[in-house]
């Protein structure tokens, strides 16, 4: 999604420059008071003492962080330990969205190079199948992807059928299906900025390589992808980011042994036994970590961006 | 004949990768619909088509339910969509036309913002707000944090529209004394008509899709349609759901469709 974020746009007039507040005024009072508001006073929550019914009392406490990071034993007396039941869902989240990536990038990669190398009039056809699904609703992909997969669904029969198998296999409520899920998800984000890439690139620098006597795996290598670079790291990022945070997926395709950030989150804030400043230091830790990663990315997108002038 | 060049862009395997692609893209949505015309009251089996479970989902035990939240999904969804759609078409004749100034990044910044917050910490974050001030959850707090996320889903084609469109045509009129307000809305505002069009319809979709959000602001009692269907597959898949799930599919699918059409008109001839 971020991927429109570096447009900032060049070719700007200023027609309207002497009403550009007044334009402008209605979004950042939007904004500011429903996204940026929310998020400093999650940051606020965080710090504070929770209440046993739910919410929050309003005295200072680093107790949720440190209900995150150690184990005080029962009664909160004993010599800290790191506590590893969140720092573990934390790792299961990062793991589950990293494998979730490297499946999109091992479709999405090719899906995006033959896309990019049609001719002009059949590329926005391609890049519009490819992202229909993505409008469509995530819950009923979700359910859909969970129907499919079943012990008794139809993947399971069709294999069955075709003799490929003597009993169905059980996908669904593993860790692969959660990983499924996640690629099926977001898989729309890792072709279009790859798309993008590979549309810029020049072929006249694989066609030198070939003149070279370079094979075509080690033009690919050697050549075509580190022009495409950036393109492989947004991508990278908006199926990994999303994909961390995800709360559908391992709900409905994980069931309970298969826990991830999302469902620690929600689960503070439902019903009485939730810890609203817990809740919002896992939120803020994630938050964090996304925002590192949106760094990280903007840094080497600056640094392609220098390097082509 | 095949020419040296489309040797070199090409790699065996790519296509058949590219049709797996599709395939696993849409598959899923198939089958499901596929299975909603399904006679039988199992999921498993298959007995012949039939619309019973359209009729269910219009008429069946749980039909109200579905009404009442199908209700508020859209007039949830049009508003935010409309409201979103005004303020991102500003925002964009600002960002656009308004000349370089020195909180642009910042405002750009701002606009984005949604995208870059995960999905389930912006949820966090409208609960505890609106939890701090005291404002009663219901209806008013999926549509103001709704109208919140559409921005900058209609920010973007409003301004990559009008990055697209010269600045001639407005300067033209106002150099035969157009003043800036007509300029804007004689001549500005219908060249920009497919942008906003699909800036709407992308904001519409994506109100009328959003399960998280609403799920933590939602008051104890109100549903959309997403939280109904949550709340309904969480007892198990039957077969109303894969109803109601092809009817709003085939909805997303017509509306991106429009939405690619019209932003791909030009009008500027």
């Amino acid at each position: 999604m971020a991927a429109g974020a570096t447009s900032g746009g060049s070719a700007t007039t200023d027609t309207y420059k002497e009403a550009r507040t007044w334009l402008l005024l209605p979004s950042w009072v939007t904004l500011s008071i429903l996204v940026l508001a929310p998020v400093i006073m999650m940051l606020i929550y965080s710090f504070l003492t929770k209440e046993f019914r739910g919410g929050v009392i309003w005295e200072f406490s680093l107790s949720a962080y440190d209900q995150f990071f150690f184990d005080r034993g029962l009664f909160g007396d004993e010599p800290p330990k790191l506590e590893w039941t969140y720092i573990s869902i934390f790792w299961r989240s990062i793991w589950q969205a990293g494998v979730a990536t490297l499946l999109s990038l091992a479709i999405g990669f090719p899906t995006a190079y033959f896309i990019a190398t049609r001719s002009e009039e059949m590329r926005p056809v391609w890049v519009f199948l490819i992202t229909i699904p993505y409008w469509v609703n995530l819950l009923i992909r979700t359910v859909s992807m969970k129907f499919l997969l079943r012990d008794q669904g139809p993947l399971n029969d069709f294999l069955i059928n075709i003799g490929l198998i003597d009993s169905p296999l059980h996908i669904v409520n593993t860790n692969f299906a959660v990983q499924l899920g996640l690629f099926y998800s977001y898989l729309p984000f890792m072709v279009l900025p790859i798309y993008a890439a590979v549309e810029r690139y020049n072929f006249s620098l694989s066609e030198a390589a070939a003149d070279l006597y370079a094979s075509k795996l080690t033009t690919l290598r050697r050549v075509v992808l580190p022009a495409i670079k950036p393109g492989v790291i947004a991508g990278c990022i908006l199926v990994f980011v999303p994909s961390m945070g995800s709360f559908l997926a391992p709900d409905l395709l994980g069931g309970a042994k298969n826990f991830m950030i999302g469902s620690l989150i929600e689960e503070q804030f439902k019903g009485n036994a939730g810890n609203w400043p817990f809740g919002a230091a896992a939120s803020m830790i994630l938050l964090s970590m996304v925002l590192i990663i949106l760094m990280f990315s903007a840094r080497q997108q600056a640094k392609a961006d220098k390097a082509e002038g | 004949m095949a020419s040296k060049q489309f040797d070199i862009k090409s790699y065996t395997g790519f296509k058949g990768i590219t049709l797996l692609c599709l395939i696993i893209l849409y598959a899923p949505l198939v089958v499901v619909t596929i299975y909603s015309f399904n006679a039988s009251q199992s999921l498993t089996n298959w007995e012949g088509l039939s619309l019973r479970w359209y009729v269910d989902v219009f008429s069946g035990p749980e039909s109200a339910k579905f009404k009442t939240a199908a209700w508020n999904s859209f007039v949830i969804a049009i508003i935010a969509a409309t409201t979103a759609t005004a303020i991102a078409t500003l925002a964009a004749t600002g960002m656009v036309r308004g000349g370089r100034f020195r909180l642009r990044p910042v405002s750009f910044g701002l606009i984005s913002l949604p995208l870059m917050v995960p999905e389930i910490v912006l949820a966090v974050a409208t609960l505890i707000f609106f939890n701090s001030i005291g404002f009663q959850r219901g209806l008013l707090t999926i549509l103001l944090a709704h109208i919140a996320f559409c921005i900058p889903f209609a920010y973007l084609p409003i301004s990559a529209r009008m990055q697209g469109i010269e600045d001639s045509y407005e300067q033209a009129a106002l150099d035969l004394y157009a003043t800036k307000r007509q300029a804007f809305t004689k001549i500005l505002m219908p060249l920009m008509m497919p942008g906003i069009i699909s800036g709407f319809l992308l904001a519409f979709i994506v109100s009328l899709d959003d399960f998280i959000i609403t799920n933590f602001v939602k008051g104890a009692g109100v549903e959309t349609l997403p939280t109904a269907i949550f709340g309904s597959v969480k007892q198990g898949i039957k077969p109303n759901i894969m109803a109601i799930s092809t009817l709003l599919l085939s909805l997303s699918i017509v509306m991106v469709t429009i939405s690619y059409f019209v932003s791909k008109s030009d009008n500027t001839k």
